[in-house]
């Protein structure tokens, strides 16, 4: 069985790279060897063609506004300060560069621990429930199952609905004179919750929310990995005597490593950025209780007098703390012999 | 790994079948979970279906006079379908940029180790994580030098920065599941791998693409943050933003937003289901085994 896993791995991690090396002895062939300089040129301008487009929009529609955004954020713009014009009268503007006062006002205030440490337990709740019931749900589903796409499709419902339009939905349910889970406990004669009025139901009922919406993509996208493992490795393994657990585990898990790896990543980058939720559900509310970075960086920038020099600081450093997981993560993976 | 412990004996079943039990409790599983995946949108009809103030109601009634006077009023006293009109279009414009601009991107990083591969590949991969908090200030004030604030453009640039990124990962990831045996078979048949790509791999990724296409759409459907800042008149507001005006702090009218939401989940799911028998569909399952 070890052997087996080891070919799963190999196969997916080694593939572009081998492809590549016999790639390379294809063309040589056909042009009768050209130099290796050649070779290694012509096949990277292809490459760097193909990318342009992208690196283009990239540079120009991200990498402006980000210079931008960290210039702004070491200075005191305000809605006050900044140029705009009104009518014909254009008003220059006044912001002055203030260095890191903006960011040492929010790493020394404690509002920002106070809201990093809820994002933290929002986003490990949100993935890890994500993860946990979408790969149990893609295991049945996997399975030789009467009605399995009448499943498959009700399932994946919640994702095919725009999440604005879910946030409204649940906030309709959670409404505590006329929503209909209050209704319900209050059928089975327990009282009714304000759901939204308290910090502590307020954060259970923005997690339920993402957790029902995220659900289905971990569980279409384990399906998928699901089904790229061969049947044969099951049978072998079999064959071989292995228990069901230990084919789970070294098969199944094994197999869907790859997949898991970025879905995880880009459920935590999502669910980390995620606003529509708290901003519609539960606006942040009560008070500033689930209020997570996001939300709360574009409360600065747009409520009340916009201060977009420290929403800007918000979001640098919230950029830094994405970037700090995604290279611990990647550094992870890397021990596993994952590597790209 | 002792992985010996069952010896060589053969199980009584054969492998996919199972007792009655399990039966029974794999499909109570999965009913429970239908239910609950179900709930609230079979709730959100029913009260879009009661009348103008059923939803004023603290008892539990699937049905109370079922009528469709919610749905005339949306249609006929607000302006929903000029916000409809805005999501599709800035929806669909994101749509078609992004994943034109980004397959090429994606067959690339998948296929080729050039100079500079590692670089962009986090390149997309910190792009995706930014949160629109750093973006949206400079991007405002950017559209509103330039004129674009108020303009479905200006939003569907401001979604490309999302959306581009995202095609060219997700894309990347496809195209990493379709066999290099069928490109190098291409490549001995004389095409360029420019060629290759366009004439072989492309057609292959049509559901990958579909899915692509459908999810950058989705995501520019669903916008909410840039949408609200962005588009500040009522004719040009997206359909994230006007609906937050049914159920505002001091008037809300949940029949109107129940009935507009069924609208607009409506198509989305139409949309949906004809993408997701693409979504997995093994792809390019016994292309490589003829």
């Amino acid at each position: 069985m070890p052997t087996s896993t080891g070919r799963v791995t190999r196969a997916t991690g080694g593939r572009a790279a081998d492809g590549d090396a016999t790639r390379g002895q294809g063309r040589s062939h056909r042009r009768g060897e050209p130099g290796r300089f050649r070779r290694s040129t012509g096949r990277h301008w292809y490459a760097w063609a193909m990318v342009t487009p992208v690196l283009i929009v990239v540079g120009v529609l991200v990498g402006w506004p980000l210079a931008r955004g960290l210039y702004l954020s070491m200075t005191d713009a305000t809605e006050a300060t900044m140029g705009r014009t009104i009518g014909v009268n254009v008003i220059p503007s006044t912001y002055e560069f203030v260095g890191i006062d903006n960011y040492l006002a929010i790493l020394t205030g404690g509002l920002f621990w106070q809201k990093l440490a809820w994002t933290v337990v929002w986003t490990v709740a949100c993935v890890a429930l994500h993860y946990g019931i979408g790969l149990g749900l893609a295991l049945m589903l996997h399975r030789k199952l009467r009605f399995r796409s009448a499943y498959r499709l009700l399932l994946i419902l919640p994702w095919a609905i725009p999440a604005f339009v879910s946030a409204f939905i649940w906030r309709y349910l959670y409404n505590s004179d006329y929503g209909v889970i209050n209704g319900m406990l209050e059928a089975v004669g327990l009282g009714a919750v304000g759901w939204l009025n308290d910090p502590s139901t307020a954060r259970i009922a923005v997690i339920a929310v993402n957790v029902w919406l995220g659900v289905p993509f971990m569980m279409v996208a384990m399906l998928g990995g699901l089904q790229a493992i061969p049947g044969e490795l099951y049978e072998a393994a079999e064959v071989d005597g292995a228990s069901p657990w230990q084919r789970f585990r070294h098969i199944t898990l094994a197999g869907l490593r790859t997949v898991s790896s970025t879905v995880v990543l880009l459920g935590t980058i999502w669910t980390f950025n995620m606003f529509p939720v708290i901003f519609l559900i539960s606006g942040g509310g009560p008070g500033s209780s689930t209020e997570i970075l996001v939300t709360y960086a574009f409360r600065e920038a747009f409520t009340g007098v916009r201060n977009y020099s420290g929403s800007a600081a918000w979001g640098v450093i919230i950029l830094l703390v994405l970037i700090l997981l995604a290279l611990v993560y990647r550094r992870a993976l890397r021990k596993q012999g994952e590597v790209w | 790994m002792s992985s010996t412990t069952a010896g060589t004996a053969r199980r009584a079943r054969g492998r996919g079948e199972r007792s009655v039990g399990a039966s029974i409790l794999l499909h109570g599983t999965l009913l429970v979970a239908v239910v609950i995946s179900l709930f609230p949108i079979v709730w959100l009809v029913l009260t879009s279906l009661k009348p103008r103030d059923g939803w004023l109601s603290t008892e539990l009634q699937f049905f109370n006079q079922p009528s469709l006077d919610n749905y005339t009023r949306v249609l006929s006293e607000t302006a929903f379908p000029t916000w409809l009109l805005n999501s599709v279009l800035a929806a669909a414009l994101t749509m078609i940029l992004g994943v034109f601009i980004a397959s090429t991107t994606g067959y690339a990083i998948s296929r080729f180790r050039f100079p500079g591969h590692r670089g962009v590949m986090w390149l997309l991969l910190i792009t995706q994580m930014f949160p629109m908090a750093i973006l949206i200030v400079p991007l405002y004030n950017l559209m509103a030098s330039l004129g674009l604030l108020n303009q479905i453009p200006g939003l569907v640039i401001a979604y490309m920065t999302v959306a581009v990124p995202f095609c060219a990962w997700m894309m990347k990831s496809y195209f990493d599941s379709i066999p290099i045996e069928i490109d190098q078979a291409g490549l001995v048949d004389g095409l360029t791998p420019f060629g290759a790509f366009w004439r072989v791999i492309l057609p292959l990724a049509r559901p990958s693409l579909a899915v692509t296409a459908f999810y950058s759409f989705m995501t520019a459907w669903g916008e909410v943050a840039y949408a609200t800042v962005f588009m500040s008149t009522e004719e040009k507001r997206t359909l994230g933003v006007g609906l937050q005006q049914f159920v505002g702090q001091h008037w809300s009218d949940w029949g109107l937003l129940t009935a507009s939401a069924v609208l607009i989940a409506v198509p989305a799911s139409i949309v949906f289901l004809l993408v997701q028998r693409h979504l997995v569909t093994g792809l390019t399952a016994g292309a490589t085994k003829a």
